[in-house]
């Protein structure tokens, strides 16, 4: 259970984080979204009290993150994967996380037997390992305490598409086992395949949050067809109102909220042939994600 | 901006959809708070840390050769009649009071520099006791190297005499041994504090460089040439307080409080206030 409560991280006039609030149950995989910039990693830093807030709070299982007695056994933690002594071996960076534990030595040798590190790589130092082994190491040491809570930051990044997979399954795992899992991405996909519920953050707030069923539900109907303005303009004489997927690109569709059938029955009274018809689910959620998507690109080009 | 309502109660499909789809297994519900995490166990982590990688193996490693490499010089070099404990002592000595500070520079940090911070800030949030095992394993270290190396300075008088056919001579007091200790200790401080206040490896590396090897001859000069400098050095000068150590145990009360005004100033000021920077600036 992770509860973020009013949090706000402000550097000099910028708010970074701008009262976040919201929950990761256990049982359920979270899924953080938000573009790169929006404020998840502040957000997951503060929440591991590495990064001071500037007010609110954040606790992980009804503690503060400070007042955890053995953190590692409770939350494990993977911010980023390459934040390791490159001079330190894959096995020594195991080791040192399980002693500072109190683990047995043995365990470092089940992680990374569950992370799939060979031997060999394991022995190599850190400075060698590409970005996808970096991710393992880091995963290793998250599961290393069997803690209940997990807190991933782009656990994706670097892995191949088999890596994804392995990942994805591990972490439904844990959740299907009670624990809690927070996890954030830049990937709207990535986060669809995953989560139970999503939080989506933008410019430092919460722009939406619920389970991904409430999220990706939407009446509306997704229409894409060959002449786009003729179809458009049948609709509109129908009395339905429509919309374009996307201004610069007619290939995407229309939205509109006309049903299926009707949609159907209009495109054929006017003659117009379609190339694809289907309930518009997920594009409400996708839409804003662009939305935020672009707006943070045009400030970042600015 | 958006048509998306915002959820932020419980809705029935949050609280028990997990239940129903995935077969509840509650593993991980209501475990016990395990106990806090001991201090001996942060140091024993800490004293790990400084040993496993190349660089700090090798660092380590080099006050044992430099000690025996120091030592084979005097047996092959010295003139007979400075074949004592006491040119053993220096020629151990001075690698010893140049690397030492080293070490704990690095063990402070490396955390930020190599950005491992990040892994042992999460696995033990509070910063100022995992600070205190780094001081105290410095300082373990530090009195263990000079240990090997007198060990090592032992070894050499022995082979020196014997090779040259005469008694060795046992010319370092206890007392004198006792000075060096407290010179290296402070020495050890001082990479400390450089490593608290500036919390990088080049940064800290080059100004313990120029304190220890660049001030030393300038604020030698300006007291050779301006008589009031000559006169407050030992007031202002930590350097000059903290060498006066090698060079055998100052009895005088003034020294003391010379060592504690300049050590004071220099030393403690800044670690304090590196340190209360330390536990709070953001890890990234």
């Amino acid at each position: 259970m992770i509860e973020i409560h009013e949090l706000t991280k402000r550097y000099g006039d910028h708010l970074a984080v701008d009262h976040v609030t919201f929950s990761a149950r256990p049982g359920r995989v979270t899924g953080f979204l938000g573009p790169n910039g929006a404020g998840k990693s502040t957000s997951l830093r503060i929440l591991a009290g590495l990064t001071p807030a500037t007010s609110g709070t954040a606790s992980v299982l009804g503690r503060r993150y400070a007042d955890l007695p053995n953190p590692g056994l409770e939350i494990g933690v993977l911010l980023d994967a390459s934040a390791q002594h490159a001079g330190r071996t894959g096995r020594e960076v195991l080791r040192v996380a399980a002693e500072t534990m109190g683990l047995p030595r043995a365990r470092v040798a089940e992680m990374l037997d569950l992370v799939s590190l060979t031997e060999q790589e394991a022995g190599r130092r850190v400075r060698d390992y590409s970005l996808g082994m970096r991710q393992r190491l880091g995963l290793a040491t998250a599961l290393l305490g069997d803690p209940a809570v997990l807190v991933l930051d782009e656990p994706a990044n670097g892995l191949d598409p088999a890596g994804i997979r392995w990942m994805r399954d591990l972490l439904r795992d844990h959740a299907r086992r009670g624990g809690t899992v927070l996890l954030s991405s830049h990937l709207l996909h990535e986060i669809e395949v995953i989560a139970d519920d999503i939080v989506v953050i933008g410019h430092g707030r919460v722009v939406a949050q619920g389970t991904k069923e409430e999220l990706l539900h939407d009446d509306r109907t997704l229409v894409r067809a060959p002449e786009v303005g003729a179809l458009a303009a049948a609709l509109t004489a129908a009395g339905w109102t429509v919309e374009r997927v996307d201004p610069a690109d007619p290939t995407a569709g229309l939205r509109t909220d006309a049903s299926l059938a009707t949609t159907g029955q209009v495109a054929l009274a006017a003659g117009l042939p379609l190339l694809e018809l289907r309930a518009a689910d997920g594009a409400g959620l996708e839409e804003m994600f662009l939305q935020l998507t672009a707006d943070t690109q045009r400030e970042t080009a600015a | 901006m958006s048509t998306l309502t915002t959820h932020t109660g419980d809705s029935p499909a949050t609280t028990g959809a997990g239940a129903e789809r995935g077969g509840f297994v509650p593993a991980y519900a209501a475990r016990p708070a395990p106990g806090p995490i001991p201090f001996a166990r942060l140091l024993k982590v800490e004293l790990r840390k400084m040993f496993d990688t190349r660089s700090g193996l090798w660092l380590m490693a080099s006050i044992g050769i430099l000690a025996a490499l120091a030592s084979a010089a005097v047996v092959l070099w010295a003139p007979d009649d400075q074949v004592t404990y006491e040119t053993f002592a220096a020629a151990v000595g001075f690698p010893m009071a140049v690397l030492l500070p080293v070490i704990a520079v690095l063990a402070v940090t490396s955390e930020w520099s190599q950005r491992n911070g990040l892994t042992t800030f999460t696995l033990v949030p509070h910063r100022g006791r995992v600070v205190a095992a780094k001081a105290v394993g410095a300082l373990l270290v530090a009195v263990g190297g000079m240990l090997v190396a007198a060990a090592v300075g032992v070894l050499g008088n022995l082979v020196g005499s014997a090779l040259n056919g005469t008694d060795a001579i046992w010319d370092v007091s206890v007392s004198d041994f006792a000075a060096i200790v407290l010179a290296n200790v402070l020495g050890v401080f001082l990479g400390f504090m450089l490593g608290a206040v500036l919390r990088s490896s080049p940064a800290a590396l080059v100004g313990y460089l120029v304190i220890s090897f660049v001030l030393v001859p300038l604020t030698m000069a300006l007291a050779a040439a301006q008589e009031w400098f000559a006169d407050i050095q030992p007031w202002v000068d930590w350097n000059f307080t903290q060498g006066r150590l090698f060079e055998g145990l100052p009895t005088d009360g003034e020294y003391w409080a010379q060592l504690g005004v300049t050590t004071t100033v220099w030393l403690l000021l800044p670690l304090a206030g590196g340190l209360w920077r330390l536990v709070r600036a953001e890890v990234k």
